[in-house]
Protein backbone atom coordinates (compact mmCIF):
# COMPACT_ATOMS: atom_id res chain seq x y z
CA UNK A 1 0.00 0.00 0.00
CA UNK A 2 0.26 3.88 -0.16
CA UNK A 3 4.08 4.40 1.52
CA UNK A 4 5.18 6.91 4.14
CA UNK A 5 2.57 8.01 6.35
CA UNK A 6 4.13 9.93 9.32
CA UNK A 7 3.04 10.08 12.95
CA UNK A 8 2.33 13.44 15.16
CA UNK A 9 1.77 14.10 18.66
CA UNK A 10 0.01 16.80 20.24
CA UNK A 11 0.36 18.03 23.91
CA UNK A 12 1.81 20.71 25.91
CA UNK A 13 4.68 21.76 25.58
CA UNK A 14 6.65 19.40 28.33
CA UNK A 15 4.89 16.34 27.68
CA UNK A 16 5.71 16.21 23.91
CA UNK A 17 9.25 17.42 23.88
CA UNK A 18 10.65 13.93 24.11
CA UNK A 19 8.58 12.49 21.54
CA UNK A 20 10.82 14.59 18.75
CA UNK A 21 13.77 12.27 19.17
CA UNK A 22 11.66 9.19 17.86
CA UNK A 23 11.26 11.10 14.26
CA UNK A 24 7.29 11.93 15.47
CA UNK A 25 6.03 15.39 14.26
CA UNK A 26 4.99 17.22 17.38
CA UNK A 27 2.80 20.40 17.78
CA UNK A 28 2.75 21.46 21.17
CA UNK A 29 -0.45 23.45 21.90
CA UNK A 30 -1.92 24.35 25.08
CA UNK A 31 -5.61 25.55 24.66
CA UNK A 32 -8.58 23.73 23.02
CA UNK A 33 -8.69 25.68 20.26
CA UNK A 34 -5.07 25.37 19.43
CA UNK A 35 -5.36 21.74 19.90
CA UNK A 36 -8.59 21.46 18.01
CA UNK A 37 -7.58 23.33 14.80
CA UNK A 38 -3.85 21.26 14.96
CA UNK A 39 -6.01 18.14 14.78
CA UNK A 40 -8.19 18.52 11.90
CA UNK A 41 -4.95 20.10 10.43
CA UNK A 42 -2.72 17.10 10.86
CA UNK A 43 -5.63 14.65 9.99
CA UNK A 44 -6.54 16.37 6.62
CA UNK A 45 -2.24 16.14 5.74
CA UNK A 46 -2.75 12.73 5.81
CA UNK A 47 -1.15 11.58 9.64
CA UNK A 48 -1.50 7.76 10.09
CA UNK A 49 -1.06 7.88 13.62
CA UNK A 50 -1.81 10.57 16.05
CA UNK A 51 -1.02 10.65 19.79
CA UNK A 52 -2.28 13.44 21.73
CA UNK A 53 -1.80 14.00 25.61
CA UNK A 54 -4.86 12.70 27.75
CA UNK A 55 -4.40 16.52 29.46
CA UNK A 56 -5.17 17.72 26.18
CA UNK A 57 -7.85 15.12 24.68
CA UNK A 58 -9.84 16.14 28.03
CA UNK A 59 -10.72 18.98 26.68
CA UNK A 60 -11.97 18.45 23.02
CA UNK A 61 -13.73 14.75 23.35
CA UNK A 62 -16.38 15.46 20.29
CA UNK A 63 -13.21 16.76 17.97
CA UNK A 64 -11.59 12.91 18.98
CA UNK A 65 -15.05 10.97 18.87
CA UNK A 66 -14.85 12.31 15.27
CA UNK A 67 -12.30 10.03 14.11
CA UNK A 68 -13.39 6.95 15.99
CA UNK A 69 -15.11 5.43 13.04
CA UNK A 70 -12.88 6.74 10.18
CA UNK A 71 -10.05 3.86 9.25
CA UNK A 72 -7.94 6.83 9.83
CA UNK A 73 -6.14 8.49 11.01
CA UNK A 74 -5.99 6.70 14.77
CA UNK A 75 -6.31 9.17 17.63
CA UNK A 76 -4.55 7.51 20.43
CA UNK A 77 -4.56 9.15 23.46
CA UNK A 78 -1.05 9.01 25.94
CA UNK A 79 -0.14 10.10 29.59
CA UNK A 80 1.04 13.42 29.81
CA UNK A 81 3.81 14.85 32.28
CA UNK A 82 0.57 15.29 34.79
CA UNK A 83 0.26 11.31 34.98
CA UNK A 84 -2.27 9.02 33.47
CA UNK A 85 -5.71 10.35 33.78
CA UNK A 86 -7.33 6.99 33.00
CA UNK A 87 -9.19 8.27 30.11
CA UNK A 88 -7.43 6.25 27.63
CA UNK A 89 -8.70 3.28 29.51
CA UNK A 90 -12.26 4.87 29.62
CA UNK A 91 -12.69 4.92 25.68
CA UNK A 92 -11.32 1.05 26.04
CA UNK A 93 -13.78 0.32 28.40
CA UNK A 94 -16.23 2.56 26.03
CA UNK A 95 -15.68 0.44 23.23
CA UNK A 96 -16.15 -2.82 24.92
CA UNK A 97 -19.69 -1.27 26.26
CA UNK A 98 -20.60 -0.15 22.79
CA UNK A 99 -19.78 -3.50 21.10
CA UNK A 100 -21.10 -6.01 23.74
CA UNK A 101 -23.72 -3.96 25.45
CA UNK A 102 -22.09 -4.40 28.73
CA UNK A 103 -18.49 -3.74 30.42
CA UNK A 104 -17.71 -6.90 30.81
CA UNK A 105 -14.10 -6.43 31.29
CA UNK A 106 -14.55 -4.61 34.32
CA UNK B 1 -47.52 -6.80 16.17
CA UNK B 2 -49.07 -4.72 13.45
CA UNK B 3 -49.52 -6.35 9.83
CA UNK B 4 -48.78 -4.51 6.99
CA UNK B 5 -51.09 -2.97 4.49
CA UNK B 6 -51.51 -5.42 1.71
CA UNK B 7 -53.76 -6.62 -0.38
CA UNK B 8 -54.90 -10.34 0.63
CA UNK B 9 -53.93 -11.93 -2.56
CA UNK B 10 -52.63 -15.37 -3.85
CA UNK B 11 -49.62 -12.97 -5.46
CA UNK B 12 -49.31 -10.70 -2.50
CA UNK B 13 -49.08 -13.88 -0.40
CA UNK B 14 -46.38 -15.85 -2.75
CA UNK B 15 -44.26 -12.32 -2.52
CA UNK B 16 -44.15 -12.14 1.57
CA UNK B 17 -43.20 -15.62 1.25
CA UNK B 18 -40.13 -14.90 -0.65
CA UNK B 19 -39.56 -12.02 1.35
CA UNK B 20 -39.84 -14.06 4.94
CA UNK B 21 -37.08 -16.65 3.32
CA UNK B 22 -35.22 -13.96 2.49
CA UNK B 23 -35.31 -12.18 6.31
CA UNK B 24 -34.92 -15.22 8.06
CA UNK B 25 -31.63 -16.63 6.53
CA UNK B 26 -30.52 -12.97 6.53
CA UNK B 27 -31.07 -13.25 9.94
CA UNK B 28 -28.88 -15.95 10.57
CA UNK B 29 -25.73 -15.10 8.56
CA UNK B 30 -26.26 -11.83 10.42
CA UNK B 31 -26.35 -13.72 13.34
CA UNK B 32 -23.65 -15.57 12.79
CA UNK B 33 -21.56 -12.57 11.58
CA UNK B 34 -22.34 -11.08 15.06
CA UNK B 35 -21.14 -13.88 16.84
CA UNK B 36 -17.75 -13.93 15.02
CA UNK B 37 -16.78 -10.39 15.29
CA UNK B 38 -17.62 -10.44 18.89
CA UNK B 39 -14.82 -13.17 19.24
CA UNK B 40 -12.76 -11.44 17.19
CA UNK B 41 -13.25 -8.13 19.07
CA UNK B 42 -12.29 -10.25 22.53
CA UNK B 43 -9.22 -11.18 21.77
CA UNK B 44 -8.27 -7.38 20.48
CA UNK B 45 -9.53 -5.88 23.52
CA UNK B 46 -8.09 -7.97 25.67
CA UNK B 47 -4.80 -7.23 24.18
CA UNK B 48 -5.89 -3.36 23.93
CA UNK B 49 -6.19 -3.34 27.84
CA UNK B 50 -2.90 -5.19 28.50
CA UNK B 51 -0.89 -2.95 25.90
CA UNK B 52 -2.48 0.36 27.17
CA UNK B 53 -1.67 -0.02 30.65
CA UNK B 54 1.77 -1.42 29.30
CA UNK B 55 2.46 2.19 27.57
CA UNK B 56 0.82 4.26 29.99
CA UNK B 57 3.17 2.78 32.78
CA UNK B 58 6.25 3.23 30.55
CA UNK B 59 5.43 7.03 29.18
CA UNK B 60 4.51 7.73 32.69
CA UNK B 61 7.87 6.73 33.54
CA UNK B 62 9.86 8.76 30.47
CA UNK B 63 7.98 11.43 31.60
CA UNK B 64 8.93 11.10 35.46
CA UNK B 65 12.52 11.09 33.20
CA UNK B 66 11.93 14.18 31.42
CA UNK B 67 10.73 16.13 34.67
CA UNK B 68 13.65 15.09 36.26
CA UNK B 69 15.80 16.05 33.81
CA UNK B 70 14.15 19.37 33.04
CA UNK B 71 14.74 20.17 37.18
CA UNK B 72 18.66 19.37 36.41
CA UNK B 73 18.74 21.21 33.57
CA UNK B 74 17.45 24.44 32.55
CA UNK B 75 14.16 23.70 30.31
CA UNK B 76 15.92 25.61 27.67
CA UNK B 77 18.45 23.94 27.50
CA UNK B 78 16.62 20.95 27.39
CA UNK B 79 14.65 21.96 24.68
CA UNK B 80 17.26 22.95 22.59
CA UNK B 81 19.13 19.77 23.11
CA UNK B 82 16.32 17.33 21.90
CA UNK B 83 15.40 19.98 18.79
CA UNK B 84 17.05 18.22 16.32
CA UNK B 85 16.09 14.89 16.07
CA UNK B 86 18.95 12.13 14.96
CA UNK B 87 16.09 9.65 13.68
CA UNK B 88 13.05 10.24 11.29
CA UNK B 89 9.82 7.75 11.34
CA UNK B 90 7.98 6.15 8.46
CA UNK B 91 4.45 4.03 8.42
CA UNK B 92 3.41 1.59 5.94
CA UNK B 93 -0.32 0.87 6.22
CA UNK B 94 -1.29 -2.05 4.69
CA UNK B 95 -4.90 -3.49 5.59
CA UNK B 96 -6.23 -6.49 7.11
CA UNK B 97 -9.70 -7.48 6.41
CA UNK B 98 -11.58 -9.36 9.82
CA UNK B 99 -15.54 -9.65 8.49
CA UNK B 100 -15.34 -7.22 5.78
CA UNK B 101 -13.91 -4.67 8.33
CA UNK B 102 -11.03 -3.44 7.14
CA UNK B 103 -8.55 -2.47 10.16
CA UNK B 104 -5.03 -0.92 9.52
CA UNK B 105 -1.71 -2.71 10.15
CA UNK B 106 0.78 -0.35 10.57
CA UNK B 107 4.61 -1.32 10.06
CA UNK B 108 7.47 1.45 10.80
CA UNK B 109 10.35 2.00 9.30
CA UNK B 110 12.94 4.06 11.60
CA UNK B 111 15.51 5.84 9.39
CA UNK B 112 18.76 4.79 11.02
CA UNK B 113 20.47 7.52 13.27
CA UNK B 114 23.73 6.50 14.81
CA UNK B 115 21.84 6.88 18.53
CA UNK B 116 18.98 8.01 19.49
CA UNK B 117 20.32 10.67 20.98
CA UNK B 118 20.45 13.98 19.18
CA UNK B 119 22.67 15.99 21.91
CA UNK B 120 26.05 15.82 22.58
CA UNK B 121 26.53 14.05 26.65
CA UNK B 122 28.73 17.03 27.71
CA UNK B 123 26.14 19.87 28.47
CA UNK B 124 22.90 16.73 29.57
CA UNK B 125 21.81 14.99 32.36
CA UNK B 126 21.81 11.20 32.95
CA UNK B 127 18.23 11.72 33.38
CA UNK B 128 17.74 12.89 30.07
CA UNK B 129 19.42 10.03 28.49
CA UNK B 130 17.15 7.18 30.05
CA UNK B 131 14.00 9.07 29.68
CA UNK B 132 14.92 9.59 25.99
CA UNK B 133 15.96 5.70 25.61
CA UNK B 134 13.06 4.76 27.40
CA UNK B 135 10.58 6.58 24.57
CA UNK B 136 12.75 4.89 22.00
CA UNK B 137 12.53 1.32 23.58
CA UNK B 138 8.66 2.50 23.64
CA UNK B 139 8.06 3.11 19.44
CA UNK B 140 7.10 -0.47 19.07
CA UNK B 141 4.64 -1.03 21.74
CA UNK B 142 3.57 2.63 20.80
CA UNK B 143 2.55 1.67 16.81
CA UNK B 144 0.56 -1.92 18.39
CA UNK B 145 -1.04 0.14 20.34
CA UNK B 146 -2.62 2.56 17.55
CA UNK B 147 -3.15 -0.47 15.39
CA UNK B 148 -5.07 -2.59 18.24
CA UNK B 149 -6.68 0.44 19.77
CA UNK B 150 -7.95 1.51 16.22
CA UNK B 151 -9.00 -2.08 14.92
CA UNK B 152 -11.32 -2.21 18.30
CA UNK B 153 -12.79 1.18 17.85
CA UNK B 154 -13.42 -0.34 14.16
CA UNK B 155 -15.17 -3.22 15.32
CA UNK B 156 -16.76 -1.95 17.87
CA UNK B 157 -18.52 -0.12 15.34
CA UNK B 158 -19.39 -2.86 13.39
CA UNK B 159 -20.72 -4.83 15.97
CA UNK B 160 -22.89 -2.04 17.35
CA UNK B 161 -24.22 -2.10 13.53
CA UNK B 162 -24.49 -5.80 13.12
CA UNK B 163 -26.36 -5.97 16.67
CA UNK B 164 -28.62 -3.61 15.15
CA UNK B 165 -29.76 -5.18 11.90
CA UNK B 166 -30.27 -8.59 13.73
CA UNK B 167 -32.49 -6.61 16.28
CA UNK B 168 -34.55 -4.75 12.98
CA UNK B 169 -34.53 -8.27 11.59
CA UNK B 170 -35.54 -10.41 14.91
CA UNK B 171 -38.24 -8.68 16.32
CA UNK B 172 -39.68 -6.47 13.75
CA UNK B 173 -39.41 -7.59 10.29
CA UNK B 174 -40.03 -11.59 10.48
CA UNK B 175 -43.04 -11.47 12.90
CA UNK B 176 -44.67 -8.07 10.66
CA UNK B 177 -44.05 -11.25 7.82
CA UNK B 178 -45.26 -13.70 9.74
CA UNK B 179 -48.20 -12.15 10.68
CA UNK B 180 -49.34 -10.76 7.43
CA UNK B 181 -48.85 -13.78 6.29
CA UNK B 182 -51.59 -15.49 8.20
CA UNK B 183 -53.64 -12.75 8.25
CA UNK B 184 -53.42 -13.11 4.43
CA UNK B 185 -54.18 -16.87 4.07
CA UNK B 186 -57.06 -16.84 6.95
CA UNK B 187 -58.67 -14.20 4.60
CA UNK B 188 -58.35 -16.31 1.06
CA UNK B 189 -59.37 -19.48 3.50
CA UNK B 190 -62.70 -17.55 4.46
CA UNK B 191 -62.72 -16.61 1.01
CA UNK B 192 -62.74 -19.86 0.04
CA UNK B 193 -65.74 -20.96 2.68
CA UNK B 194 -67.88 -18.25 1.31
CA UNK B 195 -67.61 -19.48 -2.14
CA UNK B 196 -68.25 -23.04 -0.82
CA UNK B 197 -71.02 -21.97 0.95
CA UNK B 198 -72.77 -20.33 -1.66
CA UNK B 199 -72.40 -22.74 -4.59
CA UNK B 200 -74.02 -25.62 -1.90
CA UNK B 201 -77.14 -22.73 -1.93
CA UNK B 202 -77.28 -22.59 -5.14
CA UNK B 203 -76.96 -25.94 -5.70
CA UNK B 204 -79.56 -26.67 -3.30
CA UNK B 205 -81.83 -24.03 -4.88
CA UNK B 206 -81.61 -26.19 -8.04
CA UNK B 207 -82.61 -28.85 -7.00
CA UNK B 208 -85.62 -27.56 -4.98
CA UNK B 209 -86.77 -26.06 -8.51
CA UNK B 210 -86.10 -28.92 -10.61
CA UNK B 211 -88.49 -31.26 -7.69
CA UNK B 212 -91.22 -28.02 -8.18
CA UNK B 213 -91.11 -28.56 -11.80
CA UNK B 214 -91.23 -32.50 -12.08
CA UNK B 215 -94.57 -32.46 -9.86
Amino acid sequence: MAMGYKLAVLGDRMSVLGYRTLGFTVKACETADEAKKSLHSLAKEGFAVIYITEQLAEKIPEEIAKYKDSPLPAVILVPGKGGSLGIGMKNVHDAVERAVGADILA
Amino acid sequence: MATMNVNPTRMELKRLKNRLTTARRGHKLLKDKRDELMKRFLDIIRENKELRAEVEREISEANRGFAVAGAVMSPEMMEQSLMCPTKSVELDISYKNIMSVDVPEFSFSASDGKSVYPYGYAMTSGELDDAVDGLARLLPKLLRLAEVEKSAQLLAQEIEKTRRRVNALEYVMIPQLAETIRMITMKLDENERGNLTRLMKVKDMMIKEQLQKNK
